[in-house]
């Protein structure tokens, strides 16, 4: 048998019918299910008559929507939202979904929720309409996110219609210096290859630095496999995963652990397998990033400074050029003075146990800057609970940092957590898009720590400097 | 589905590289539980000022490609979120073909399932395509899905490739879920065998 991929290994695993032109039928182990992208599939549904195919298959929980803060308990004010996430509620009864409404101390961001409730193992699909899927590919899951219409489809049908991507390898050697994480690998990656690299492929990590990560930092570097284009990004299982894995409330339990141990350990990419693309970065030359621009390839070590768009190329010129005048920048402005009102720690990127830790460690007895707005918005009720026993809230809560409820957030600024016009925030989330956090609003990524430092100092920084 | 066949119309250039799916449709938009009615807010920010009122510098509010049908646009159109209300708010607008170097991969899915063809031609025939969308409302393009064929207002005609599968469903407006459920017996055969070899799941 010739070597197979870690990918080919799943996707093969899981092809209910092949067509003569290679158009296959996956069938789908897991669907996630939040309430912007399902409610017009719901319907769809309703209409054709059809029910849900394997609903003990498909997981429901309401995140972009909800609001923040503690008065939620009283309802949510925007009617709009309002009405999503009672369409969600609706639907999840109707159809007989698992489902964790806002309300349950389990509610959070899909991609933070599935994993900690044991619903993403590896080897599985996962699919869930939202690009942020690709996070559960840390478990050697292969997972992606869809539009509505395939919500629809795998719903009636527990399937999609797909066509195989090309395999690439990104592989990390060595160790990673101090004040560099999972978030730091990830955009240096996507600063890589660009936006647009990773089209058509499904990646997978590989290499010392990445097996050195924790699942929380594995799910970073996959969760961001979107932003380079790619379709899902791969790390294979190993002890890190079966230990994060076992005892979660639905993951196998006893013999049928063992037997799903056995074929887990299968799922790995075989010596001499082709790869159609192959990048390699060291871990000790990765540095504490930021992004200066409105697009995740735009991303540069917090000691460069803004780049001149004249010395990029093609199509490039334009966009380096209006990202620069949206970001209100200068090219050769060093991005370690670039001042920063906001700080945001949360998201499927960055909103887990590990990153608030980070965060934490940073900000312990010390103050933000006066008059920064700074935010912590766990991934999870569950996150937030563990994090309080910790002593991680009062740390954030001293400093001076709002302490939030579970859910997107500003990430994607649905809920009431929105930039004004003109303001900068520093985040840990994972697209730094015009408008992407309110409309006019400026976004520069980076990991948790560097975010805590600018709260800190009230500007982009270094975090190594306060290490 | 409406059934693809043929579309005559205005191409509008958009040559931006990375128009993500936040300039296509902002969040603040995606909290409607319907499909219709998006084409009003398609481009958003881009297209309305922020106090309100047209932006006049907006390809799409110039008098030439208000009735836009093609969409030349630049490298990697469509990134970012899986918000299938981006194709839905081009659909409303009236856009029904989109051309660009590269597409992002959730958002060129999306398109098929509504009915919008994306098309990926080469740099070379991009620019030429680019051109000729910026000549305005009497330049009108053509696209032919069933000899996949693109033709300028000059009588340049460009070839494209599309996936067998896809161009079937769109010509004849198929529906999906309806093809799949005819494979019914193939994916309750693949349950019966998944549940022997992976009972977990």
């Amino acid at each position: 048998m010739s070597p197979k991929t870690l990918y080919d290994k799943i996707w093969d695993a899981h092809v209910a019918h092949e067509a003569d032109d290679g158009t296959c039928l996956l069938y789908i182990d897991r669907h996630l299910v939040h309430e912007v992208t399902s409610p017009q599939a719901f319907e769809g549904l309703r209409m054709a008559g059809r029910p849900v195919r394997a609903p003990e298959k498909t997981i429901a929980v309401p995140d972009h929507n909800v609001p923040t803060t503690a008065d939620r308990v009283n309802g949510i004010e925007n009617p709009e939202s309002r009405i999503q996430v009672e369409a969600l509620d609706k639907n999840a009864k109707d159809f007989g979904i698992h489902y964790y409404p806002v309300h349950d101390v389990r509610q959070g961001i899909v991609h933070i929720v599935g994993p900690e409730q044991g619903w993403t193992l590896p080897g599985m699909t996962v699919v869930c309409g939202d690009s942020h899927t690709a996070t559960h590919g840390a478990f050697g899951a292969l997972a992606h996110g869809i539009g509505t219409s395939e919500v629809e489809h795998v719903l009636a049908t527990q399937t999609l219609i797909q066509k195989k991507s090309k395999n690439m390898k990104v592989e990390i050697t060595g160790k990673l210096q101090p004040g560099v994480t999972a978030k730091d690998i990830t955009l240096a990656v996507i600063g890589e290859t660009g936006t647009a690299g990773g089209t058509g492929y499904v990646i997978e990590y590989c290499g010392e630095a990445i097996r050195d990560l924790s699942m929380e930092g594995r799910m970073t570097v996959c969760n961001m496999a979107i932003e380079g284009g790619a379709r899902a990004g791969l790390i294979a299982p190993d002890e890190t995963t079966y230990e994060y894995v076992n005892g979660r409330p639905h993951a196998p339990k006893g013999a049928q652990w063992e037997a799903a141990l056995n074929w887990w350990k299968t799922l790995y990419t075989d010596e001499d397998a082709h790869f159609d693309k192959v990048i390699t970065l060291r871990g000790e030359d990765i540095a504490p990033v930021v992004t200066w621009g409105t697009s995740p390839e735009d991303v540069l070590p917090i000691t460069a400074t803004v780049p001149n768009p004249e010395d990029f190329e093609g199509g490039k010129v334009d966009a380096a050029r209006r990202s620069i005048e949206y970001m209100g920048l200068e090219a050769g402005q060093k991005l370690s003075d670039v001042e920063v009102d906001t700080v945001f720690i949360g998201s499927c990127t960055n909103g887990r146990i590990e990153d608030l830790r980070a965060a934490a460690e940073i900000l312990k007895g010390k103050k933000i800057k006066d008059g920064m707005r700074a935010m912590v918005v766990p991934g999870s009720g569950l996150v937030r609970a563990q994090a309080e026993e910790e002593g991680l809230a009062d740390i954030f809560k001293e400093a001076g940092f709002e302490w939030r409820l579970a859910g997107c957030s500003m990430c994607l600024a649905m809920n009431p957590d929105q930039l004004q016009p003109g303001e900068r925030c520093a985040a840990t989330s994972n697209r730094n898009f015009e408008g992407r956090q309110g409309r006019g609003g400026r976004t520069h990524l980076l990991s948790p720590a560097m975010a805590a430092a600018a709260a800190i100092t009230g500007r982009l920084t270094d975090v190594r400097e306060l290490m | 589905m409406e059934k693809f066949e043929k579309v005559h119309g205005v191409a509008a250039p958009m040559p931006l590289i990375n128009i993500d799916t936040d300039m296509i449709i902002p969040k603040v938009h995606l909290k409607t539980i319907k499909r219709s009615g998006l084409g009003v807010v398609l481009f958003d920010e881009m297209r309305y000022h922020d106090h309100g009122g047209e932006n006049e510098e907006f390809v799409l509010n110039k008098p030439a490609y208000r009735q836009t049908e093609i969409l030349v646009a630049g490298d990697n159109f469509g990134c970012g979120s899986s918000r299938e209300h981006a194709p839905w708010a081009i659909k409303d607008f009236g856009i029904k073909v989109v051309i660009s170097t590269s597409f992002a991969d959730i958002f060129f899915n999306n398109c098929f399932k509504n009915g919008i063809l994306p098309i990926v031609v080469e740099e070379e025939h991009h620019a030429v395509l680019m051109d000729d969308a910026h000549k305005g409302e009497n330049a009108r393009m053509t696209v032919h899905l069933e000899d996949q064929q693109i033709t300028t207002s000059d009588g340049v005609v460009i070839e494209f490739d599309v996936d067998p599968h896809r161009k079937h469903c769109l010509l004849n407006g198929l529906d999906d879920i309806g093809l799949t459920m005819e494979k019914d017996h193939h994916i309750d055969k693949f349950e019966n065998h998944a549940s022997q070899a992976r009972p977990w799941v």
